[in-house]
């Protein structure tokens, strides 16, 4: 298998063994990406030179007998919302198309403590506010399965450069999905940490109650090793969470004998796809296979998330998305004629429709007179979400669920935003209740037609013509990856989905 | 119709924290624009508040030294406008559950004791400062405004009365208690000219006896309590005179400009920003424990009422000179430092510090923190006229000499040679020609004219320059006179 299509794991094992250097893996990534990112374009900015000064400082050190943490050496690709110090941070948006930042965020901090190397900062939607990669200001990312489709998003730039090749790890954040869809629709294995594990600090906000960062990878493992690395209180993050931080690798093989898995059923009803709903319903025969114990469960205020969550990450991105206004950093609007006249203009020009209307929508939620029918109420509603789970985890220690309601969607194909907000049913109200979920593969489907809802589709594993990934969902207690990544893991011991690769190159995919 | 002014302030006094409120940046004032800025506190994507204990324990002190209650449970809320001098378009302020509420302040006003109280007390975050090419300082080339984000961040606290003051006079007396009480809380420079201390000032008029509060308009950041006067004055009298004329007072905010002595509108009631006011989900709420309360309340420097109440106790003063000495913390340092200097008579140290400190003070209008003389010298003083040295009268001299010039005591009566003269050979020969130079007197006092040997003392005085110990004066011209 190429280098760079190896896991985080393997490859940290044959730097270790210098069976490879850091400088020849970084160019393995960096090559790849030059055969495929006119094809898929991940990235907004790619940092090759960076890259390289990084891979180089690692051989080093290595040479020098150090002893180094296990990603010291590996690709890793970077949203674009997060702040890395003297490299260009967009956001996917004009408003920011020139800004570069003087500080790192904490994540970056993190990794390039442990050595990992930055290969390029990755598109996604504008401000994160999307499904697909659309929004983007720039350009969309293409599913590396076929790219005719989006990647998902918001993350889809880190989703896909994971996918393809063009990284090892990613970095992505996810405030109602943004890691877990796209994870999902790109065939890799994304973890959406607990609300307050991972600092958010130097991420560019959207929803602040919401957002949160986690990784990318091939494997759970990876992942595991990946969060193992970034998480951890922060000081300079009021909202992180000052709980002890495990080794995520430890457990992983503990397996899921006499684990009690619930399966939510309003996630399995209308509007998801029935290959999906039939992956889905497949691994968790195979989680009962490996000694699991499933049963079926209600989450009653499940079909109320998403309208909470579309006044509440609205309201607040509403305000965090204020500071945009011309005057101290970014994109300036070049005629004005006063003040007010600055403000409007830059942000005219500076933004796209998606980001505008959610502005609006926020704007409005938030207003005097309308503050209590809609903000108020729908932090009600978040709270008996959260009780919906609540009550959950006290008869289970995962819940299992799709992560998005059908495989990759065409690019232009959604175009009602309505459309778009419903690839985040099964994925929101895990972020209003603040609670770790990941994305993996199970399975794959041919696309669905166009016009949506399918009667009998193909089923998954077909193998007839072209097939695109699905994803699994597991959603853990607060604070407890441990066991949802032990999940994945084991499941990922059990399939091999996740190590299929896209058919990119080669007609009829490559598969290993 | 008479018309009764009613009047509410709502008073931003920044704490004295060495940092800013959510950062780490240096709070000094008057540092070169924009150096004291970080991330944080411009504002940039992706950073994020983290609070400053000591910001909440100043406002707990400040809180507490001003009677409220503080809140178990407190909050942070976005207040969202645009203004160029606001980073991140929104102040992280309070909202519906402020740190403290319910509180009061006691002070005389026109011989009378008053209590205004307060609504509420809430903990926010500074803007940047605003520096346009019109006002000068900047290159005149260009028409532009600048930004400095120096002051962004710098923690304040908000203090809203209710609409208990009836008068300008009684709402800088108001302010005058406000302010020496913070000053005794320790927990503010309380600088005016560096914007310290800056109020909203609510007004509104009605007809004398009614119950109804009429409309009121607000005048934003008045920032001296002269200033505060006059625009109350200046608005009741123009609110006065709408509704003389028939006409109504509209809600809105209104700008007093200093130098025209007027109030502008700014804007209405209906232009007025919707703030949108929702919790800062970048900040945890407050649970604010009764030990921390309990332990900010037990370092609770001594306040004024109990200082005040100290001196009569311990140095036997009148309650109205206790109470001036107090009302200023710089001069209650100051008698009381003097006091403890020259403890045999604190109410001497009092009446020097009351009398010629607080006249040569005023007659030069200087600042009471700025007291041109040390305690120590008003000690040394005091204790030269006890040793003999030089008279009382002298003694005044001497300490308008050293409040001119900072000289001590000594060295001033030694460079001026005011030294007494106790010395009767010395005194005798001045006496011999005094009694030869006025005989009509000297007759006058043999004739038992008691009065004429007030004229004798002096003429001894007047040859002396002052410097003759007066009680030898009166003896030995007693002796040479019989």
């Amino acid at each position: 298998m190429a280098l760079y299509y190896k896991s985080a794991k393997e490859l940290a094992g044959m730097l270790s063994r210098r069976e490879v250097s850091a400088v020849e893996l970084t160019r393995a990534a960096l090559d790849r990406a030059e055969q495929v990112e006119e094809k898929v374009k991940s990235f907004v900015t790619r940092t090759p030179d960076l890259a390289l000064a990084q891979a180089e400082a690692v051989d080093r050190r290595r040479a020098t007998g150090e002893t180094l943490s296990s990603l010291a050496g590996i690709p890793v690709a970077i949203k674009d919302n997060m702040n890395t110090f003297g490299v260009r941070t967009t956001c996917s948006s004009k408003i920011l198309a020139n800004y570069i930042p003087p500080y790192d965020a904490t994540v970056v901090d993190r990794l390039n403590a442990a050595g990992t190397v930055t290969v390029g900062k990755t598109n996604l939607d504008e401000f994160a506010m999307g499904s697909s990669t659309e929004n983007s200001g720039f350009f969309t990312t293409r599913n590396p399965w076929d790219t005719s489709r989006v990647p998902g998003g918001s993350s889809g730039g880190s989703a896909a450069a994971v996918a393809v090749g063009e990284a090892v790890i990613s970095l992505g954040s996810d405030t109602g999905g943004s890691i877990r869809q796209p994870a999902a629709l790109c065939g890799v294995t994304g973890l959406k940490p607990t609300y307050g594990r991972v600092s958010r600090y130097g991420l560019v906000a959207f929803a602040s109650s919401l957002d949160q960062i986690g990784p990318f990878g091939r494997t759970a493992e990876d992942v595991a090793l990946a969060l193992s690395a970034i998480a951890g209180h922060d000081r300079l993050d009021s909202t992180s969470a000052p709980v002890p931080v495990p080794d995520f690798t430890a457990g992983l093989n503990r397996g899921v004998k006499g684990l009690k898995i619930g399966i939510p059923r309003e996630y399995l009803a209308a509007g998801i796809s029935p290959a999906v709903r039939e992956a889905v319903l497949r691994a968790v025969e195979v989680l009962v296979g490996l000694g699991a114990e499933a049963e079926e469960v209600s989450m009653p205020h499940t079909e109320y998330a998403l309208s909470a969550y579309y006044v509440i990450a609205p309201a607040e991105a509403s305000s965090n998305l204020a500071r945009y206004d011309g005057v101290r950093y970014g994109v300036r609007a070049g005629e004005y004629s006063d003040l007010v006249d600055m403000f409007s203009r830059t942000r005219e020009e500076g933004f796209g429709p998606e980001v505008k209307r959610r502005i609006m929508l926020g704007t409005y939620a938030l207003s005097s007179g309308y503050y209590d029918a809609y903000y108020l109420k729908a932090q009600k509603v978040r709270t008996l979400v959260n009780k919906d789970f609540e009550e959950a985890f006290r008869r289970f220690d995962v819940l299992v669920t799709p992560t998005a309601p059908s495989v990759a969607f065409g690019i232009g194909q959604k175009t009602d935003p309505l459309a778009m907000y419903l690839e985040d049913v099964c994925t929101i109200p895990v972020n209003l209740a603040g609670l770790p979920g990941m994305s993996l593969p199970c399975g794959f489907a041919a696309p669905e037609p166009a016009a949506g809802v399918a009667g009998g589709g193909p089923t998954a594993g077909d193998g007839n013509g072209l097939r695109l990934p699905i994803g699994l969902q597991i959603i853990g207690k607060a604070f407890d990856e441990e066991t949802v990544l032990r999940v994945g893991h084991a499941f990922q011991q059990a399939t091999d989905y996740h190590k299929q690769r896209p058919a990119l190159d080669a007609k009829g995919g490559a598969r290993q | 119709m008479t018309w009764e002014t009613i009047i509410g302030l709502e008073v931003h006094v920044e704490l004295k924290t060495e940092s800013k409120i959510f950062c780490n940046c240096s709070t000094r004032f008057g540092g070169e624009p924009n150096t004291q800025v970080c991330p944080v506190c411009l504002g940039l994507p992706g950073a994020l508040p983290v609070l400053n204990q000591q910001a909440l324990e100043f406002a707990t002190r400040a809180a507490l030294a001003l009677n409220c209650q503080i809140a178990g449970y407190s909050k942070f809320d976005r207040k969202n406008y645009f203004y160029p001098d606001l980073p991140k378009a929104y102040q992280i302020s309070q909202y519906d559950l402020p740190l403290a509420e319910h509180g009061h302040v006691d002070f005389i006003f026109g011989g009378e004791p008053r209590r205004v109280r307060i609504r509420r007390i809430h903990l926010e975050e500074d803007a940047g400062k605003l520096l346009h090419s019109e006002d000068g300082g900047l290159s005149a080339d260009a028409n532009v405004s600048l930004v400095d984000f120096n002051r962004s961040g710098v923690p304040l606290i908000e203090i809203v009365s209710e609409p208990d003051l009836r008068s300008g006079e009684e709402a800088r007396a108001y302010l005058n208690r406000l302010k020496t009480i913070l000053a005794y809380a320790d927990v503010s420079h309380l600088k005016m000219e560096e914007g310290n201390l800056r109020a909203d000032v609510n007004v509104s008029v009605r007809p004398t006896g009614s119950t109804e509060f009429g409309t009121r308009t607000e005048m934003k950041n008045v920032s001296s309590f002269r200033a505060v006067v006059r625009g109350i004055e200046y608005e009741a009298e123009r609110q006065v005179k709408v509704l003389d004329e028939g006409g109504s007072i509209r809600q809105e905010t209104r700008q007093w400009n200093e130098t025209k002595g007027v109030t502008i509108a700014l804007r209405s009631k209906e232009e007025a920003h919707d703030y949108r006011y929702f919790p800062d989900p970048d900040l945890p709420a407050l649970d604010i424990s009764r030990d921390f309360v309990e332990g900010v309340r037990a370092n609770l420097p001594e306040l004024p009422d109990a200082r005040q109440a100290r001196y009569v106790r311990d140095y036997g003063l009148r309650d109205v000179d206790a109470g001036i000495l107090t009302s200023d913390l710089s001069l209650a340092a100051f008698f009381e430092e003097a006091a403890g200097l020259y403890p045999k008579d604190p109410k001497a140290v009092a009446n020097w510090v009351l009398g010629d400190l607080l006249r040569i003070m005023n007659a030069r209008a200087a600042e009471s923190d700025e007291i041109p003389i040390t305690p120590k010298q008003l000690a040394d003083t005091l204790m030269l006229i006890d040793r003999g040295t030089i008279s009382g009268k002298i003694a005044k001299t001497v300490f308008e000499e050293t409040m001119a010039t900072g000289k001590d005591p000594e060295v001033i009566v030694k460079e001026k040679g005011l030294v007494q003269i106790s010395d009767t050979s010395e005194l005798e020969k001045v006496i011999a020609d005094v009694i030869a130079a006025n005989p009509q007197p000297v007759a006058d006092f043999r004739s038992g004219k008691e009065t004429a040997l007030g004229f004798l003392v002096g003429q001894v005085m007047k040859a002396t320059r002052g410097k003759a110990n007066p009680g030898i004066v009166n003896e030995l011209l007693m002796k040479a006179l019989k």
